[in-house]
């Protein structure tokens, strides 16, 4: 486990000078496309967390997507906040929501959990279009301003995915360290076996808790981010499907590896444009690529890599064992003691 | 004096089953208790009761003389009390090692203290420890869910252990392990017993691990306590006798 995350490390400092450069030559359409993908690579991190790592099935991470937009569109054309201030109350907006939404998570379980979200996603998606004093209604809110900041203007189609990806390359970092410290082995563990984890002084209340709010917590970075790339925002983006989306995102990427969303959120959401160029036929091959992923290996894509792995090790470790069995017997007798005498 | 653990007239009811009906003892420190009885007569619900996982229906359970009754599973472990399960409840997907360090991460500093310091909550070193203590050197990367059964009953053991518990209360340890590591088993924790001073109770059915194991053993039967005394007592005690085989 440990081993695996500092590959992630790697593969993340090694990724993100590629994609700084690679995408210098798009025109402004296909940038718009690498850009969403970012920003929904975001959305399906969090999910991951709640979901992948701590086991909670949730329907929400669209209505997330939707508070951090609405509240980043509303901070920065109707109260003229800058674009970072904007995005951190977002976030803290949608942490402290998604601690109001653990709270049924304490009671509740798998698809009942997902009926639960599901209300609420409900719920986030009439408010957007029904309260017009707030959100515009389905008029939306328009001319969403992209951000200047220090002086340089990042407005243009380039530089704004370039801040899209430092944005997210530090929020990965942030998951990154989050799964490798001790919290990350208790969102495994409430996902395994919850009962055990609470014999073991695991706080199952804090965690569950705090596996939404966090996950949702990325939700809403996206969602503050999307709504300036898309300098324009009405709720539909945010009905239940975006959710359905998000969730399969990433079951199909891998829920519960580390670059799944990244996956998953191409297939969702790149794949689509790149087949645009067949007509009508775009959304039935999409499908069929979703349905065979989930068919062949239903932990995702990368699940099929970590199946490889844990594969490969179990043949080391039997053959590791077959070559200590005769030695085996012999070597007891020099542990028979904690040594807490010698180390303390 | 008090007592490390002291359970008084504990009722516990499932609508008209009286699973626990009325059961009082008391365990001393560094003792070993063994807990026998024919199956249903309320062992394991007893255990649920002081672990927290059940709420009783009426009675007192008792931590060092201050009540405990009512406080959560993971409340209970962090004031020492540490369990293992009667059906294998490891985690699969962590290596031996994480399971190890998982046990033994939340007594260590403050929520906030441990997202940010030492990524093993500096247990790797006391993992490793008891790792080789339990013999599953061979093992420390695996996952756990790879291991054969009698192997993941050592690491069940072995993770009540990781955070130096004053009491630890054993759901058939036993059961499904063969003989070699039954000895291992119960020689570990004749170790653990005297160099720790852990206090520990023991559900049991392997009658000779028991009687071999334990300085005084509880009978229940039908949800109260029948007898109670050391094993040799207990071993040729009629109503213990006629309770397991039958009227």
């Amino acid at each position: 486990m440990i081993r695996r995350l500092d590959a992630s490390l790697l593969i993340l400092l090694v990724a993100f000078p590629i994609l700084w450069l690679l995408p210098s030559g798009l025109k402004s359409y296909g940038l718009y496309v690498v850009s969403l993908w970012l920003v929904m690579s975001i959305a399906a991190m969090g999910l991951n967390l709640t979901l992948g790592y701590a086991g909670l099935t949730s329907l929400a991470q669209g209505a997330f997507l939707g508070i951090g937009a609405y509240a980043t569109a509303i901070l920065t054309t109707k109260a003229g906040w800058p674009l970072p201030a904007a995005f951190l109350a977002s976030s803290a907006l949608s942490f402290a929501v998604g601690v109001l939404l653990g709270f049924p998570a304490l009671r509740v379980k798998h698809h009942y959990l997902a009926f639960v979200t599901l209300a609420f996603t409900v719920v986030v998606f009439l408010v957007a279009r029904n309260e017009q004093w707030l959100t515009g209604g389905v008029f939306g809110i328009a001319n969403i301003p992209r951000p200047v900041l220090f002086g340089s203007d990042l407005g243009a189609a380039l530089p704004f995915y370039r801040l899209l990806l430092c944005v997210t390359l530090v929020l990965a970092l942030a998951m990154w360290w989050l799964l490798k410290s001790p919290w990350g082995r208790a969102f495994l563990a409430l996902r395994e076996n919850a009962v055990r984890a609470a014999s073991l002084g695991v706080d199952i209340r804090a965690y569950t808790l705090l596996a939404f709010a966090i996950g949702s917590a990325y939700g809403g970075a996206a969602g503050s981010l999307y709504a300036p790339l898309v300098e324009f925002i009405d709720p539909a983006p945010f009905a239940l499907s975006a959710s359905f989306v998000l969730l399969l995102t990433v079951v199909a990427g891998g829920a519960g590896s580390f670059f799944g969303p990244f996956v998953g959120a191409f297939f969702s959401y790149m794949l689509p444009e790149l087949l645009r160029a067949t007509g009508g036929w775009y959304l039935i091959i999409y499908a069929a690529v979703v349905l065979l992923i989930v068919m062949i290996s239903p932990t995702g894509l990368l699940g099929l890599i970590e199946r490889w792995r844990d594969h490969r090790s179990q043949a080391k470790a039997a053959a590791a064992r077959a070559a200590a069995a005769p030695t085996l017997g012999a070597a007891s007798g020099e542990t028979d003691s904690l040594g807490k005498g010698a180390t303390q | 004096m008090t007592h490390v653990l002291e359970v008084s007239s504990l009722k516990k009811y499932f609508g008209g089953v009286k699973a626990v009906d009325g059961v009082s003892f008391t365990v001393e420190e560094g003792e070993i208790l063994g807990l026998i009885g024919p199956n249903g007569c309320g062992k394991s619900t007893l255990f649920n009761c002081i672990l927290g996982q059940l709420t009783p229906t009426e009675g007192e359970v008792k931590l060092d003389g201050r009540v405990v009754t009512g406080l959560y599973p993971a409340q209970l472990n962090r004031l020492g009390v540490s369990r293992t399960f009667q059906l294998l409840q490891v985690f699969p997907n962590l290596s031996v090692r994480e399971n190890l360090i998982l046990a033994g991460q939340e007594h260590k500093g403050s929520m906030i203290g441990r997202l940010f310091g030492a990524r093993d909550a500096g247990l790797t070193a006391e993992a490793d420890r008891m790792i080789a203590f339990f013999k599953l050197e061979h093992l420390a990367d695996q996952k756990a869910g790879g291991l054969s059964y009698g192997q993941q009953k050592l690491l069940d053991a072995a993770m009540a252990f990781m955070a130096g518990p004053r009491l630890v209360l054993l759901d058939e340890p036993a059961g499904g392990v063969n003989l070699t590591m039954l000895a291992n088993l119960k020689e570990r924790l004749q170790i653990i017993n005297r160099e720790l001073g852990a206090t520990f109770v023991v559900i049991e059915h392997n009658m000779d691990f028991v009687m071999s194991l334990c300085s005084r053993v509880v009978v229940m039967a039908e949800g109260k306590i029948l007898a109670e005394g050391p094993p040799s007592a207990i071993r040729n005690d009629p109503a213990v006798i006629e309770a397991y085989l039958g009227h």
